[in-house]
């Protein structure tokens, strides 16, 4: 099997130029936003003292936990040994970077006060989960850069693996934590629930596969590089596995939930009398998130990239329709402090509270997700980090040179 | 030519010299004399104002020598009107020497820049 | 010769004992007078654990309808309302109780309940929220970073963010935007010996305030004669806010 060459990409297209230009306008829309909203205080945002988190946290919280999961395919071949994803682990480090980089931008930006983020990274709590998310988020973004150093420097290959292995067991720990944020919320209904760490982590390989997939194929696609059955074969499967244990904990923990009579409002909330909440776990997660590709992964046929490409893209929207349910949905329902009580009161007690995103939001979140993109575009434009071909022949160490019929022909150019 | 040039490049690294701006004239406080010494304060006042705060707000010590509220009491600085300005004047006390030194501050963000009618 | 000396000794004994009762009588009666008027620590002397703040709410006296401890709140700590209650802050709000069963109904003002292991303190990643030795749970807004973990910890609800930004604060009270605040228990007020402005307001006597580390105080005296509940006592917080009545 040859050595996996990775190359620069060429980048001179007009779809590439016109796609640096897109996600440059894009970020400084974002950053546009974020100064408008500095600026004017949060009275121009939809959130307010009943919904603290809105848009911004759904974009950034949804990258945070792809960011980790996109590390997936490296840590399968370096921890794992699986060596047909050894030229996916370059640029599966990136993506997990930048992806965690565009939420952490996010984040801060909205703060109150972002001017104060030196008082954040000098003053700790180290009870509060966020404390240590700080350490955990600045840490993992130097453990991937020592891994990916170690990846793409030849000499130091020999470390790859033992570096992998701090890179996955942090990344597996980064998850916990920002699940924690939620789970370590005894107050509200929604989140009171040990399950929430497990529940991230398992939706941080679906959402962070599903990304690099979209990622992957389409900087395979614009830049003219083969792609091989063997590779979208295992990118189908992967995806599939893990949509499937997704759907599976989200049911677990529903389930679970509606046993407990105590449970019984806040599961009727998300589940029938929500509105919009229920809309977006039914129809956006369920449905779109997860039914539906995996219909397309598993009983389209022979395994298409396109397929596969159009089911990740739906699993990210699922994703995202899931941060909505449970950050802006856990906020509205109200906080039960009269159990068996009607209550009323000026302070919106007792009462669904409501939420309309404002533009200013989506922008700063769209914003965020551009500059991740933004950061892989230019990436590998000017570093070898996306394979030269992911063609079978190149990569599959099983790969045996048949007869080629019409209909094993492997997919050359797109 | 080439010394042309070089003589308007020094003469732009003097730049600083020919467009700097006027010395603040700060005002007086009341009183004869600050709490602390004039020169201490100006190399200082920061020390003990962000020292104070910790101690306030922690600690419920309310002395009143390096109080901020004792502060905006002695060096109110009155408008035209007669009644004390806010920081956003450029006369305010504080804005005087901040502007001239372009050192942005966000104490007034929370706290009244005027002294407060007893 | 003896007895004048015996004399003298006795006018002297006698001069000494007034004297140092006058002096004992007129050192102690001021110190005595001063505790009675104010638990008042000096400007200069930090909050100990010695005392603990707390707040006896009888929600059988709070009338539906009146909102003075609301309004005492607003003028005192200089909170203006602006006609969006959605984002106007409140550190104590009235709110009306009616049991679903039975149809029976009350009301109470709720407000930051002080809890003694209180979550918001735990999730604060700065340490802005924090807890004073004294049992008063506060912000300290030059720590913090608007990042509303506290909000969404708080079980009561008790915390507010600002908005945008303000002007004509009151001095005693400094608030300012991208910050979090919540009921201070009136700490300016408490620190001069004086109860929060909410209970001197309440007008049908419904709110006790005091230390209740010290078993003579009133507060003490009520909680140990009444039956007084916690709001979501199951979450464990040893709250320095209990109410009577519900």
């Amino acid at each position: 099997m040859k050595y996996p060459v990775c190359r620069e990409i060429e980048g001179n297209s007009p779809a590439f130029i016109s796609l640096l230009v897109i996600l440059g306008a894009l970020i400084a829309a974002g950053l546009g936003a974020a100064l408008y909203m500095e600026h004017e205080g949060h009275h121009v945002t939809g959130m307010n003292n009943q919904i603290v988190w809105g848009m911004p946290h759904v974009f950034a919280v949804f990258l945070i936990v792809a960011a980790s999961g996109a590390l997936n395919v490296a840590s399968i071949s370096s921890v794992f040994g699986k060596v047909v994803y050894k030229p996916l682990a370059p640029l599966s480090g990136l993506l997990a970077l930048s992806l965690l980089v565009g939420g952490l931008v996010v984040l801060v930006l909205d703060l109150g006060h972002p001017d104060r983020l030196i008082v954040a990274m000098t003053n700790y709590n180290f009870k509060s989960i966020f404390a240590w998310n700080i350490f955990l988020y600045n840490g993992f973004i130097a453990v991937v850069a020592v891994y990916l150093w170690m990846l793409m420097e030849r000499r130091m290959n020999t470390y790859a693996k033992a570096v992998g292995v701090v890179a996955f067991v942090w990344r597996l720990i980064l998850t916990t934590g920002t699940g924690s944020i939620f789970g370590f919320l005894v107050a509200r209904q929604f989140y009171d629930a040990a399950m929430m760490a497990p529940l991230f982590i398992v939706m941080s390989f679906s959402f962070g596969l599903a990304v690099f997939i979209l990622v992957l194929f389409v900087s395979f696609w614009g830049s003219g590089r083969p792609m091989g059955d063997v590779i979208v074969d295992r990118m189908r499967a992967l995806l599939s596995l893990f949509v499937i244990t997704v759907l599976f904990f989200v049911a677990i923990f529903h389930l679970t939930n509606l046993y407990a009579t105590e449970h019984h409002g806040i599961e009727a909330f998300i589940l029938r009398d929500g509105g919009i909440y229920t809309f977006m776990f039914w129809v956006g997660y369920v449905f779109v998130g997860s039914v539906v590709p995996l219909l397309l992964l598993n009983f389209s046929g022979r395994a298409r990239a396109e397929m596969v490409a159009v089911s990740a893209g739906l699993v990210i929207v699922g994703g995202l329709a899931m941060m909505y349910v449970i950050i802006i949905g856990g906020q509205a329902y109200p906080l039960v402090m009269f159990p068996g009580y009607e209550v009323v009161s000026e302070f919106s007690d007792g009462v669904v509270n409501a939420y309309q995103p404002s533009l200013p939001e989506f922008l700063l979140g769209i914003g965020g997700v551009a500059f991740a993109l933004a950061i892989v575009a230019a990436a590998v434009k000017v570093l070898r980090f996306l394979p030269l071909s992911l063609a079978d022949k190149d990569i599959d160490p099983h790969y045996r040179p048949e007869a080629v019929t019409a209909d094993t022909a492997a997919p050359s150019e797109a | 030519m080439r010394i042309m040039l070089r003589i308007v490049l020094l003469l732009m690294c003097a730049a600083p010299v020919w467009a700097a701006a006027p010395m603040p004239e700060i005002p007086k406080g009341k009183g004869e004399q600050c709490v602390e010494d004039t020169a201490l304060m100006r190399t200082n006042h920061m020390e003990f104002i962000l020292h104070q705060r910790d101690e306030t707000v922690h600690r419920g010590i309310r002395t009143k020598k390096h109080s901020l509220k004792e502060c905006i009491e002695c060096h109110a600085v009155a408008g035209d009107d007669g009644m004390p300005v806010s920081v956003q004047s450029p006369k305010h006390f504080c804005s005087v020497c901040h502007r001239y030194a372009a050192v942005s501050i966000d104490c007034f963000q929370c706290h009244n820049s005027k002294p407060q009618t007893k | 010769m003896d007895k004048s000396d015996n004399n003298i000794d006795q006018y002297r004994r006698r001069f000494l004992e007034r004297s140092t009762a006058i002096a004992a009588g007129g050192l102690l009666a001021p110190g005595v007078l001063l505790h009675a008027i104010a638990n008042a620590r000096p400007a200069d002397e930090a909050v100990t654990g010695k005392v603990r703040w707390g707040m006896l709410i009888d929600s059988n006296k709070c009338k539906t309808g009146c909102n003075k401890c609301v309004q005492a709140c607003e003028t005192e700590n200089g909170l203006k309302r602006t006609g969006r209650p959605d984002i106007d802050a409140q550190w104590i709000r009235k709110v009306t109780l009616k049991q679903k069963q039975t149809g029976h109904t009350t009301s109470l003002p709720m407000l930051c309940q002080h809890c003694a292991e209180p979550p918001c303190v735990d999730v604060c990643p700065t340490g802005a929220s924090f807890k004073r030795a004294d049992g008063i749970v506060l912000v300290d807004k030059h720590i913090c970073i608007g990042c509303r973990y506290c909000m969404m910890a708080c079980p009561y609800k008790a915390r507010s963010f600002i908005h945008e930004d303000l002007s004509d604060q009151k001095a005693h009270a400094p608030r300012g935007k991208g910050t979090v605040e919540s009921c201070t228990f009136c700490v300016h007020r408490v620190d001069k010996g004086e109860s929060p402005a909410c209970v001197s307001a309440c007008d049908e006597g419904a709110m006790t305030f005091g230390d209740m580390n010290d078993p003579a105080s009133e507060i003490s005296q009520r909680l140990r004669e009444v039956q007084s509940t916690e709001i979501r006592g199951d979450l464990g917080l040893n709250l320095g806010v209990r109410y009577q009545g519900i």
